[in-house]
């Protein structure tokens, strides 16, 4: 054992700066959707290739292919996970001031919710 | 020692020989690193491209809206993807969604505890740079196969 040579107590230098036993579940959680992503993300850039200078009529037909539309869904979903959790650390790592983390983090958290909503809805939307 | 402000200040924070805290610089920092290294080179640009992929997210929802949306808007979205500016962009994030992905395997192995000495590193970033080439241009190859 060390000598504590602070009179800070352990919750407080937790709440300084430093592990408090929560960090491998956001680390980990962007290891299982990167894992997910790389078949979801092969077939669905696969499709996209197919998809080249097709018209209005066959996008629909495709996004409508219930097959499809489940895919794209969990495509949606695991990649702005992916994509929020990769953002966050970027932005821990480089922006400084508490503040302004706290509402870049908050911020990139709003805009994917709301943007896998919309993709969501569009895909619904098409396919039921 | 206060409270930290600044996440920076855990790298100043060293012990005297009796132990008490001191605050002093502890290792060297970006400036003595050569940073075309393959290994820092690649490194950072695993993060660039992640970061890029997400307008390649952002085209996704804009294409799947757009569908929803109607014909009108969806000719929009397929008069844009199809421009030069479009395409351009297009093969660029395919290239970057190629290398954020083949380097996210590479970094699976690493998690899993394998291929960490110097020789096994730079071979997989070489062939991660050679498969994110190969696998960008095969994909190009079937789009403009299916196009024609």
């Amino acid at each position: 054992m060390a000598t504590n040579t602070t009179l800070r107590s352990p919750l407080g230098r937790v709440r300084g700066l430093g592990s408090a036993k929560g960090g491998t579940h956001h680390w980990w959680m962007q290891r299982v959707t990167s894992m997910a992503l790389l078949p979801l993300m092969l077939w669905f850039t696969l499709s996209a290739a197919l998809l080249a200078g097709e018209g209005y009529g066959s996008a629909i037909a495709w996004i409508g292919q219930p097959v499809n539309a489940v895919l794209l869904l969990a495509t949606i979903g695991i990649a702005f996970h992916h994509t929020a959790a990769g953002l966050q650390v970027v932005v821990e790592d480089y922006v400084n001031s508490e503040w302004a983390k706290l509402g870049a983090i908050l911020t990139i958290r709003a805009i994917c919710w709301l943007l896998a909503l919309a993709a969501a809805l569009a895909v619904l939307r098409i396919a039921i | 020692m206060s409270i930290m402000q600044d996440s920076r200040e855990a790298t100043m924070i060293g012990r005297r020989t009796d132990g008490t805290p001191i605050r002093r610089p502890l290792s060297p920092h970006l400036q003595v690193y050569d940073m075309m290294q393959m290994t820092s080179a690649l490194s950072i640009s695993g993060r660039i491209t992640g970061v890029v992929w997400s307008i390649g997210l952002l085209i996704l929802v804009w294409w799947l809206v757009a569908a929803a949306a109607g014909p009108s808007a969806f000719a929009t979205v397929q008069w844009f993807l199809s421009s030069w500016i479009g395409m351009l962009g297009l093969f660029g994030l395919s290239a970057a969604a190629w290398f954020h992905t083949l380097n996210g395997i590479r970094h699976l192995a690493w998690d899993a505890g394998h291929g960490y000495d110097i020789p096994t590193t730079y071979r997989s970033g070489r062939a991660v740079l050679i498969g994110t080439g190969v696998a960008t241009l095969l994909t190009w190859l079937i789009a403009i196969i299916a196009w024609g």
